[in-house]
């Protein structure tokens, strides 16, 4: 295996991304957790008068400054760090999609659905409009997001997030199982 | 200058999500469709090393590189727990990502995604704007 261009199999993407708990935490008491970003985002542009955003968001820039971060090594990973190949997927997940309508499967996302030219589209309503808005809802209200609860939480041994944790699968297996298909073949 | 070795861990996080594939729509579906170990091997195994990490901090006290006792957010159950993580998945289930990976996904090319997390900072808006009026 070509450490720099294959991609790196769970048990050795896992534990990096495990160490980031104790890292953040030795560096400066920092919670792992990304979906915070939104939130002071929006304390930082539209606070309007809501308390919920009015605090001071700049104590807490760091956080933006890693989702910067996060941005920044995406881009390195993909131009200077991959070998090209379409992800090594299940046969099944990839007939079952493509059964459902997808039809690119070269990148890590299928290029038929995310792409600039669906904006305004159905596909763009659903994928990127409502999907992004129930992801933002969605943390806020359940105090977190995969970085914050499924990993920083239980592994901090904090039973709200294994609940919080396990509401998540129950969405996702819903989302994808039930509603996805009927999204896939209305857009 | 305090601020850029979190953006060192930021690129570091973000290269992850990238040679992991965790920020991938369809691995995402096969995750939601039990055809694959991956997803559910990477966060599994992430739990188990960030949980060692915070057993080992704990019980040699380690501190902050400032020389602070380090300090765990208590997270307190609220009702939001279920029925914000509900929501969530939804989410997660149809854009294929989790907030990390939406950022990784504008830097690897995807830059179609900065539409999600606009609608995701907006959802984040008025959850703070009707919080009173939601069960917790």
């Amino acid at each position: 295996m070509n450490f720099i261009l294959d991609p790196w199999p769970w048990y050795i993407a896992g534990p990096l991304i495990g160490l980031m708990v104790p890292v953040l935490l030795i560096a400066g008491n920092k919670a792992f957790g990304i979906s915070s970003s939104f939130r002071h985002i929006c304390a930082a542009c539209v606070p309007a008068n809501i308390p919920f955003f009015t605090y001071d968001w700049k104590k807490e820039s760091w956080n933006l400054v890693f989702a910067l971060g996060i941005i920044i090594g995406g881009f390195i990973a993909v131009n200077f760090m991959s070998n090209g190949q379409p992800v090594d997927l299940n046969p099944h997940t990839i007939a079952t999609l493509q059964e459902r309508g997808i039809t690119d499967f070269s990148g890590l996302l299928p290029g038929d659905i995310f792409n600039w030219h669906n904006l305004f589209t159905l596909k763009g309503l659903f994928f990127f409009a409502i999907g992004g808005f129930l992801v933002g809802f969605g943390t806020r209200y359940a105090g977190g997001c995969t970085s914050g609860h499924a990993i920083m939480g239980i592994s901090t041994l904090q039973w709200p997030s294994v609940i919080a944790t396990i509401s998540f699968m129950v969405g996702g297996f819903i989302m994808a199982n039930l509603i996805l298909p009927f999204i896939l073949k209305i857009v | 200058m305090k601020l850029f070795k979190y953006l060192v861990f930021g690129i570091i996080f973000g290269i992850i999500l990238i040679k992991s594939q965790v920020m991938s729509w369809f691995r995402i579906q096969e995750m939601f469709r039990l055809e694959s170990f991956h997803m559910y091997g990477v966060i599994g195994s992430a739990i188990a090393v960030g949980m060692i990490s915070v057993l080992l901090i704990k019980k040699f006290n380690i501190k902050t590189i400032s020389g602070e006792p380090i300090i765990i957010p208590k997270k307190v159950f609220s009702k939001g727990n279920i029925y914000g993580g509900l929501i969530f998945g939804l989410g997660w289930g149809i854009t294929g990502a989790c907030p990390g990976p939406l950022y990784a996904q504008i830097g690897g090319g995807y830059t179609v995604a900065i539409v999600t997390i606009l609608f995701a900072i907006s959802g984040t808006w008025v959850y703070g704007r009707y919080k009173n009026k939601l069960p917790h």
